[in-house]
C-alpha cells in the first residue's frame, strides 16, 4: 500500500546531491514503495533543504532489518563516543 | 486499426487554472475514441505508470496522466517531486478533483476523442479514481486496490486523507474494482463495504478478488507482482472500457 506515513525531522548537517553539498534543515522518513529498491516497501529516508527547492534532497531507501540496524548503529555510535565530543542529544 | 502511436509530454491546465504537466499518449489513426485518465501512485509520476499510459493508447485509447505533483516544478524529477509533495502532507482531494478534471477537459478536446472519458488508478491512485468518479461526470472508473475508500489511515498520520465511502450515492458512472485477496489496505472485508454502499444506492459496479494475490499485483517491477492476477486483471480493464468508453 501507499503507507501516507511520514515523520519529518528538524535536521542540522550537510548533505551531498547531484549539485554538491549543501546544508539539510529536515529528513523525512517513511515506510513506503521505493523508487529504485527492488522491493515492495522499504524504509526511506530524505535529507532535504525545503528553501533550496525539491531537487535538494539526498534520497536512501533500505530495507527494513538494514534500516533498524543502522539506526541502532547510529545509537550505538552516539552512546559510545568520547565524553564531551557529543553534546545536545 | 494500425498501431502507430504518439507518446509525450504535454502541458494543460488542471485545478484553479494551475499550468500541469502530463504525460499522453494516443493512437495516430483515425477515431473516435474514449479517454483514460491514469492516476499514478504515491510514488509519483514514474516510467511504469507511464508504461500503462501507453498501453491504453496500444489498445486504441486516448490516455492522459496528469503529473498530480507538477506544482513542485517542471524541471524537477519526479521522484524529488513526490518526496516534496509528500512531506508537504500530500495531494488534497479537491485538488486532485481539479486536476483530474482538467485531464479530462483535455482528452476530450482531442481531434480523435468520443467524448467519453474514464480513470483508473493504483494504490493511492484507485482511491483517488473512485474520489473522481464520485465528483465528476465520468463515463466510467476502476479502481485498483486502492486504499482508505473504506476506512481511515492509521491516527497520528499527517496525510489529508479520509474515507470515501459516504460518496457512494454521487458515484457518476459504473465502477470496476480490482482487489486481492491478501490485501489488507484495502482489505477483503473493506471492500466488501464499498460493494454494500454501492449496492444500497443502485449504482453499477463490479468488483473481483484475485486469490493468491496481495497489493500491487499489477506492478512488474515489484515482489508483489502476480502474473496470473494481473493477465486477468488486464483483461478484466479493457472488457469493462470496451463496454464505456470505446466507439
Amino acid at each position: 500500500m501507499c503507507t501516507y506515513q511520514t515523520q519529518t525531522v528538524p535536521v542540522r548537517g550537510s548533505g551531498k546531491g547531484p549539485q554538491g553539498w549543501f546544508p539539510v534543515t529536515d529528513a523525512t522518513v517513511y515506510l513506503d514503495h521505493p523508487v529504485h529498491a527492488p522491493a515492495d516497501h522499504t524504509l526511506n529516508l530524505d535529507f532535504l533543504n525545503p528553501g533550496r527547492g525539491p531537487s535538494a534532497r539526498v534520497a536512501v531507501e533500505l530495507d527494513p532489518a538494514a534500516a533498524r540496524a543502522l539506526a541502532e548503529a547510529i545509537l550505538s555510535t552516539l552512546d559510545s563516543a568520547p565524553a564531551g565530543l557529543v553534546r545536545g542529544t | 486499426m494500425g498501431d502507430a502511436m504518439r507518446a509525450e509530454t504535454i502541458r494543460f491546465e488542471g485545478h484553479d487554472g494551475d499550468e500541469l504537466e502530463g504525460y499522453l499518449a494516443q493512437p495516430l489513426d483515425g477515431g473516435p475514441r474514449g479517454g483514460v485518465v491514469v492516476i499514478h501512485h504515491m510514488p509519483g509520476y514514474d516510467e511504469a505508470t507511464k508504461e500503462i499510459t501507453r498501453r491504453f493508447a496500444a489498445h486504441g485509447y486516448l490516455a492522459l496522466c496528469p503529473n498530480l505533483y507538477s506544482r513542485e516544478g517542471f524541471e524537477v524529477s519526479p521522484d524529488d517531486a513526490a518526496a516534496a509533495a509528500r512531506a508537504k502532507g500530500g495531494i488534497p482531494d479537491d485538488q486532485l478533483v481539479g486536476d483530474v478534471a482538467g485531464a479530462a477537459v483535455h482528452l476530450r478536446s482531442l481531434p480523435g476523442s468520443n467524448g467519453r472519458v474514464g480513470t483508473i488508478g493504483y494504490c493511492s491512485g484507485g482511491r483517488q479514481s473512485f474520489l473522481a468518479a464520485c465528483s465528476l461526470p465520468l463515463q466510467a472508473a476502476v479502481d485498483c486496490y486502492g486504499a482508505f475508500v473504506v476506512g481511515s489511515p492509521p491516527e497520528g498520520l499527517a496525510m489529508r486523507v479520509g474515507p470515501l465511502v459516504h460518496l457512494a450515492p454521487q458515484l457518476a458512472c459504473p465502477l470496476l474494482g480490482l482487489f486481492g485477496a491478501e490485501d489488507q489496505y484495502p482489505s477483503p472485508g473493506q471492500t466488501a463495504e464499498l460493494e454494500r454502499a454501492l449496492a444500497a444506492a443502485g449504482k453499477e459496479y463490479e468488483f473481483h478478488t484475485c486469490e493468491g494475490a496481495g497489493h500491487g499485483f499489477f506492478a512488474t517491477d515489484r515482489p508483489s507482482y502476480r502474473p496470473e492476477a494481473a493477465t486477468e486483471g488486464w483483461a478484466r480493464i479493457f472488457d469493462f472500457y470496451a463496454r464505456h468508453l470505446a466507439g
